[in-house]
């Protein structure tokens, strides 16, 4: 039986150049469903994920990920992570760049073709990854990250820059990947994306404003209009504090 | 640790250089091109190009490495691509020991290249064994590559890793001996020179071409631990966890 929640975060403080990028903030991840972690650049997202990830030195607090402590080995294989940068050899193909991975993890080239395929990358493969475009180059990053289909996949932006209908590419594949049993945290700064996911996370200023579903954001907020929503849901936090 | 990470990454590490054929040219030629120079330059004095020929033969290697390391390490720190090797599988001195795996190779052909060149072309004549004024040429890339491997963590833009030449290289080569011999240094100087570790790199292929086979074998042990405490220190200062 897979632990019902994903991840589980208590109390995490996190301080960036003096200053608390988390102040100490609580949050679940559901497993098994597609979850957006929504919030402005400087919210604090990617430093989030970093430390779900275990490459982020936090001040406090604990992050337990598919019932073990974050960043222990034993989850290296079950976790995978894409940086918002993509963190692709540029003078590498794409190929080169996933079987890279592929071969530290010891997974044979099979599964290489395999994720190569499912991003779409089939032709472009060979080319240098430099000569791609953006979106290419994310997917790259992402063919890597489906290797030996992880349990939990972080991704830290990786919709960013992307035209519309790779956009709707894009999440459609999170759907797929839902379905065959990952869970998926994706990070973002559109809020039109929280519509496409399961569960949302708002964040600001390293600040869980609401943990919610878009559906249940709308009724909350008593607006359609996402963006709207996010704003009253801010005033509504102030009012409070 | 685990081979498999260690040969992924070497290998990882020659399909970058197999893209970048004017890099491979350009440490392949151009200790070739700086050893013709000093032939040319000492044209009418062969004795004094046959005293600096040898040292030379593994210094020129040596910066060349410690560049070229340097550089492709604080890439890996600045692109992210080290940020994400750390969530997978594989230790950090996997990632060191692919890093000295693939550029020893490099290392140790460059050094043959420019051994034959110096020796068969350009007529440097050794009293020692010419293998092992090869072997020596090769530890001095060796050395260069694990210094620069080690420093590279001090640098956070390639600006700063290049500026590591000057200042980290240069002040070595000066004490090393090859300038002013060590017993005419000051005493402090000598006693700085003593810790240094490209000292030991210039008296090992000093001491070759001398015929002095049995100092020489003394200066290289030295070295060698010189190569594994850089490299040691170049998998202590990778950190898994950032700030």
């Amino acid at each position: 039986m897979p632990p019902a929640q994903a991840i589980a975060v208590r109390g995490l403080r996190v301080e960036r150049g003096g200053r608390d990028v988390l102040p100490g903030i609580d949050l679940d991840v559901a497993a098994g469903r597609v979850t957006g972690l929504i919030g402005p650049s400087g919210s604090g997202k990617s430093t989030l994920m970093r430390a779900i990830v275990g490459v982020q030195v936090v001040g406090g607090g604990s992050v337990t990920v598919l019932g073990e402590s974050a960043g222990t080995p034993a989850l290296r294989r079950r976790v995978a992570y894409v940086t918002q940068s993509g963190s692709v050899y540029g003078d590498l193909t794409a190929w080169e760049n996933v079987r890279y991975l592929a071969r530290i993890m010891g997974i044979g080239d099979d599964d290489v073709r395999r994720v190569i395929e499912v991003v779409g990358l089939v032709g472009s493969e060979h080319r240098p990854v430099a000569r791609l475009s953006g979106g290419q180059r994310h997917r790259v990053a992402l063919a890597g990250a489906l290797l030996g289909r992880p349990e939990l996949l972080v991704l830290d932006e990786p919709t960013v820059g992307l035209d519309p209908l790779l956009r709707r590419d894009l999440w459609a594949l999170f759907e797929r990947l839902r379905d065959e049993g990952a869970t998926l945290l994706v990070s973002t700064h559109v809020l039109d994306e929280a519509g496409r996911c399961d569960d949302v996370l708002l964040l600001r200023d390293g600040r869980l404003l609401a943990a919610t579903t878009a559906a249940g954001l709308r009724s909350d907020t008593g607006t359609d209009d996402l963006d709207e929503a996010f704003v009253r849901l801010i005033e509504r936090s102030g009012a409070d504090g | 640790m685990s081979a498999r990470a260690t040969f992924a990454t070497a290998s990882r590490l020659f399909a970058q250089l197999r893209h970048d054929p004017r890099t491979i040219a350009l440490i392949m030629l151009v200790p070739l091109l700086l050893l013709g120079l000093l032939k040319l330059l000492f044209a009418d004095n062969e004795l004094q190009f046959q005293e600096v020929g040898p040292p030379l033969l593994g210094i020129f290697p040596l910066v060349v490495m410690f560049l070229v390391t340097s550089v492709t390490m604080l890439r890996e720190r600045t692109s992210g691509t080290l940020e994400r090797l750390m969530t997978l599988p594989m230790s950090r001195g996997d990632l060191v020991a692919g890093y000295a795996l693939a550029f020893a190779v490099l290392a140790a052909v460059q050094a043959i290249v420019a051994s034959v060149w110096a020796i068969g072309v350009l007529g440097l004549d050794v009293q020692g064994s010419s293998f092992a004024l090869v072997g020596v040429a090769i530890l001095n890339a060796v050395l260069g590559m694990a210094c620069g491997l080690g420093l590279s963590s001090l640098a956070t833009t390639e600006f700063q890793a290049v500026q590591f030449m000057p200042a980290f290289i240069l002040p070595q080569f000066l004490l090393c001996g090859l300038l002013v011999p060590r017993d005419q240094m000051a005493g402090a100087l000598d006693a700085l020179a003593g810790i240094l570790p490209m000292t030991y790199a210039y008296e090992a292929l000093a001491d070759i071409a001398a015929g002095d086979g049995s100092a020489a074998a003394v200066a290289a042990a030295v070295t060698l631990g010189f190569c594994a405490l850089a490299l040691g220190l170049g998998t202590l200062t990778l950190r898994r966890r950032t700030p």
